[in-house]
C-alpha cells in the first residue's frame, strides 16, 4: 500500500482515528482495572492501619471521621479500632510538610488515653539510605508506649526527647512533627470512648 | 528523511536476517551501554535490581506493542504527523501498563509509579517506531522491540545489581551482610559512577571478544 500523502485532510483523518481508538481502548482498560486498584488501595490502608492500633473486630475505614488539626484549616482522617463496640485505639492519618523534600505521611495509633500504639509510615519521598530509615524498627521503638504530653517529640538537638536517624535531622523532625500533628488532633477532635 | 539517531547508518536492515535483528540490540547495540538512550529511568529507578528488572520489563512491553502498531499502520499515516502519531500510541500502552501494574502489582507499582508515565518520552521507545517500527513488517518489528527492550532490561538489572549490592549490601531484596553499605551508590551521584564503570568494562570486553 502507498503512503498517504501528507494532505489536510489525510493528516486530520489519520490522526482522528488514531487518538479515537486509542481512548476507547483505554477507556476500556480503565473500566477493567479500575475494581483492582481500589481494592489494593483499600488493602494498603487497612494493612497500615492495622499494624498500629491493637486487635479490633469493626471496619475503621468504614467509621473514618474528620478532625480538623488545631489551628489550621486542614484536616486529617482518623480511622478508630473498636474491639466488640469499645475504643480500643484510633490511627490517625497525619503528614508534616517538614521533610526534606515534600510530605512525610504517617498513619499514628493511640490508644484512647493518648499514648502512641504504634507508628507506620506511608508515603515520603526522603532520601534513600537516609531519610528512609525512619521506616526501620530501631528507630520506631522509641515512640511505643510514650505518652507525647510527657514525652517531647522534638528531637535531642531542639530540646526534645527523640533520639533522631543519623545524617537525618531533618526527616527525624518531620517525623515528630507528623507524630505530633496527630496528637494534637485525636486529643482535641477526636472521639475517645 | 533525516536519521533522529545517532549510529543509524551501522544499521543495514535489509541485508538482516531476523536472528541479526533480535540480537544486536542484546549488547551489540544495546540500547544503554551503547547507544546510551532513555538515560532518565535508566539512573532514576535502578537504585535495586527488582526496580530494574520491573522497568525493564514494563519498557519491554512498550516497546513491543508499539513497535508492531506503528509497522501495522504505517501505510495509513501521513509522513507529516508520524511523530504525534506515534506517540499517541505508545503513550496509550504506556497508560495500559500503568493501570495494570496499578491494579495487579501494587508494590511495584508503589516503587516505579512515578517513572511509568515517562516511558512515553523514553526517547528508546519513538527511536524504534520511527527508525524500525515504521519502516519494516510487523514481525520483524516484534524481534526488534523485543531484542531492544531485553537489552534495556539486561542493562537495568545489571546496574541495579551493582548499585544493590555496593550500595545497600543486598541483591534481589536479600541481604548477604549485615551492615551499612556505600551510601552513594543509593542516591543519584552513584547512579552515574556505577553506569560509568559498567559502560568502560562492556567496552573492554567487547574490544577483547571483538
Amino acid at each position: 500500500m502507498a503512503k498517504k500523502e501528507s494532505t489536510f485532510f489525510n493528516m486530520v483523518f489519520s490522526l482522528s482515528v488514531i487518538t479515537l481508538v486509542a481512548s476507547a481502548a483505554l477507556g476500556y482498560v480503565y473500566e477493567f482495572t479500575k475494581e483492582p486498584i481500589a481494592a489494593a488501595q483499600l488493602a494498603k490502608k487497612v494493612r497500615a492501619i492495622s499494624v498500629v492500633v491493637p486487635e479490633y473486630n469493626n471496619n475503621p475505614v468504614e467509621d473514618m471521621y474528620l478532625a480538623a488539626i488545631p489551628g489550621s484549616n486542614d484536616s486529617l482522617e482518623i480511622y478508630p479500632a473498636y474491639q466488640n463496640g469499645e475504643l480500643v485505639a484510633a490511627a490517625v492519618r497525619s503528614f508534616s510538610p517538614k521533610g526534606y523534600s515534600g510530605n512525610v505521611w504517617l498513619m499514628v495509633g493511640f490508644i484512647p488515653d493518648g499514648s502512641i500504639f504504634d507508628i507506620s509510615v506511608l508515603e515520603h519521598k526522603e532520601t534513600p539510605g537516609l531519610g528512609t530509615k525512619m521506616a526501620d524498627e530501631s528507630f520506631k521503638a522509641q515512640f511505643r508506649n510514650k505518652n507525647p504530653q510527657n514525652f517531647n517529640l522534638k528531637v535531642k538537638k531542639d530540646g526534645g526527647d527523640v533520639d533522631a536517624l543519623t545524617g537525618a535531622t531533618i526527616t527525624s523532625r518531620a517525623f515528630g512533627d507528623a507524630a505530633y500533628t496527630a496528637w494534637k488532633t485525636f486529643m482535641e477532635g477526636g472521639k475517645h470512648d | 528523511m533525516p536519521p533522529i539517531l545517532p549510529g543509524k547508518h551501522l544499521w543495514k536492515e535489509e541485508s538482516m536476517t531476523n536472528k541479526d535483528i533480535f540480537k544486536r540490540g542484546l549488547i551489540k547495540e544495546n540500547a544503554v551501554f551503547v547507544q546510551l538512550l532513555g538515560m532518565c529511568p535508566v539512573l532514576g529507578v535502578t537504585s535495586t535490581a527488582i526496580n530494574g528488572l520491573g522497568m525493564g520489563l514494563a519498557t519491554t512491553f512498550v516497546l513491543i506493542m508499539s513497535s508492531i502498531v506503528v509497522s501495522l499502520v504505517k501505510s495509513f499515516i501521513p509522513d507529516k504527523v508520524r511523530i504525534p502519531a506515534f506517540i499517541v500510541i505508545i503513550a496509550s500502552f504506556v497508560t495500559v501498563v500503568d493501570l495494570v501494574m496499578a491494579g495487579f502489582f501494587p508494590g511495584l507499582h508503589e516503587q516505579l509509579g512515578l517513572f511509568i508515565p515517562l516511558i512515553v518520552v523514553n526517547c528508546l521507545v519513538l527511536g524504534r517506531a520511527e527508525a524500525f517500527g515504521s519502516k519494516n513488517t510487523p514481525f520483524k518489528a516484534v524481534l526488534d522491540g523485543l531484542g531492544m527492550g531485553l537489552g534495556f532490561t539486561l542493562a537495568l538489572v545489571l546496574l541495579g545489581s551493582m548499585r544493590e549490592i555496593l550500595g545497600s549490601l543486598s541483591l534481589f531484596g536479600l541481604k548477604f551482610v549485615e551492615a551499612d553499605g556505600i551510601l552513594i551508590f543509593v542516591l543519584a551521584p552513584g547512579a552515574f559512577i556505577a553506569l560509568g564503570f559498567l559502560i568502560a568494562i562492556i567496552n573492554v570486553l567487547k574490544k577483547r571478544f571483538a
